[in-house]
């Protein structure tokens, strides 16, 4: 189930990049992307459904569902890990269908999430939670995009290297938490 | 008649600040040898990695002083407060309060509570979560536990019926485990409250978690038994770190209990992620 070697990928996340990886695939993301967690969410699906627009264009963005703590003096950033991406479940469809291809957190994703992924030709990664002072080396820049009132839940641009991934929903529908637990019920 | 002892707020005060600059900077020992004895166990590629990105994020996050992880919680106190103890010079709750509030304003830590309803960061992580107790002596013990977010979502209390059970307790958690593992930032430690009022019951799983990791329930065998099983039963479960599959789901299981109603079997459940952040003085 498990691959060994890991794969370097660079953002804009396109479908053709998506279809290439399967859940299991250990993955190093350099690039681009995005932080939002909760209440960004909440924003950018109230502006969706009231036909507005985003302070941000979302096409092929890579969202990182996360809030820092905040930067000490002479550092790029505070510590930063993945949040519980299942919270951000009941606003995912939309953004997907407002461009959104990768999104990356901890956690299992709802059934309807997991098919508009597919859908959408996205992907979902997992980043490990818990580790997040080693997880800020692999950021080199942040820059504020939208929403300051928001304090640690403002939208951020990164710019990342060498943050290391694992595919969880692929752009074929598979779910690595799935697999393991299928693994788990046919052990008991 | 017992001498009365001064304990001034500003103490307190500190005491608090910098008790959780250290939690969110330090794992306890206990804990960094129980992710060493996993990390000797385990045998998939991915769990090891996991178990061992673990082990220098506590490191860096040590040595250069930066929070283990980015949620830095919400800041649960549990005081002691010993009876011959006379709190001077100002309100103990206001300067727990202020601890907590330079500790997040000086350590560089998260901001992470909110209205529940408007979601407005309440801009200083205050107020706490302040349990106190009365116990002899003339001292004050202060427990400072940041408590994530994640985790939390993952734990929670069952009215289960009394016909359930051991076994029927067994059954039910290990649903949540298998349910929670993932999102709680497994390898977990499962903190579990059995009996007494529903709030007993969660006051007990989260007191649970204090306990040296691994170290047996001290005063009933039968408990003893029961965390030894659950946790072989947990992690036979094949979740893993993280929910990525592996043998390490659970560092440990720790039981405690209380006399309930006759009518009721409440079980409280605290799936703990890996950070068990915790750090006590004694004033």
């Amino acid at each position: 189930m498990m691959q060994a070697s890991v794969i370097s990928l660079r953002t804009p996340l396109t479908a053709d990049v998506c279809r290439e990886l399967s859940a299991g695939d250990r993955v190093l993301l350099s690039g681009s992307v995005l932080t939002a967690r909760d209440a960004a969410h909440r924003r950018f699906a109230d502006t969706l459904r009231r036909g507005g627009r985003l302070p941000v264009s979302l096409q092929d963005e890579t969202i990182f569902y996360a809030a820092p703590t905040p930067t000490p003096p002479g550092r790029v950033i505070g510590s930063i890990g993945p949040t519980t991406s299942g919270r951000m479940d009941p606003y995912t469809t939309a953004l997907l269908g407002a461009g959104l291809r990768g999104m990356i957190g901890k956690g299992r994703r709802s059934p309807e999430v997991v098919e508009a992924i597919r859908k959408r030709q996205g992907v979902y990664f997992a980043a490990t939670g818990g580790v997040a002072a080693v997880t800020s080396r692999c950021i080199r820049s942040v820059s504020l995009l939208a929403y300051e009132d928001l304090g640690p839940e403002a939208v951020l641009r990164l710019e990342i290297v060498n943050f290391p991934l694992i595919v969880v929903n692929d752009a074929c529908g598979g779910d690595l938490y799935e697999m393991v637990l299928k693994i788990a019920r046919t052990n008991d | 008649m017992e001498q009365v002892r001064e304990i001034p707020c500003h103490e307190i005060t500190e005491t608090v600040r910098r008790l959780f600059i250290a939690a969110n900077t330090e794992l306890p020992p206990d804990l960094l040898k129980a992710i060493r004895d996993a990390r000797e166990a385990e045998t998939s590629s991915v769990a090891c990695s996991i178990l061992d990105q673990i082990l220098d994020n506590a490191d860096v996050a040590r040595r250069e002083s930066l929070p283990l992880c980015q949620d830095t919680g919400l800041a649960v106190v549990f005081a002691e407060i010993g009876q011959d103890v006379h709190v001077v010079g100002g309100d103990f709750s206001l300067a727990i309060r202020e601890g907590v509030r330079q500790a997040y304003r000086d350590g560089y830590l998260r901001k992470s509570l909110c209205d529940p309803l408007s979601r407005a960061n309440t801009g200083d992580n205050t107020p706490a979560i302040l349990h106190t107790e009365i116990v002899p002596g003339d001292q004050i013990r202060i427990i400072a536990v940041p408590k994530g977010g994640g985790s939390e979502n993952m734990s929670g209390v069952s009215m289960l019926l009394p016909a359930a059970g051991w076994e029927g307790i067994r059954q039910h958690i290990l649903q949540k485990v298998a349910q929670g593992a993932a999102n709680a930032c497994a390898p977990v430690l499962v903190g579990l409250g059995i009996g007494g009022a529903m709030e007993t019951a969660v006051v007990l799983a989260r007191r649970a978690l204090l306990r040296t990791i691994g170290d047996p329930n001290g005063s009933d065998e039968r408990l003893r038994d029961l965390e030894r099983v659950l946790l072989a039963d947990i992690n036979a479960l094949g979740i893993g770190p993280q929910g990525l599959g592996g043998r390490t789901t659970a560092l440990a299981v720790h039981v405690e209990m209380a006399p309930c109603h006759i009518a009721s079997l409440p079980v409280a459940f605290q799936l703990q992620c890996h950070a068990v952040r915790h750090m006590e003085a004694i004033l």
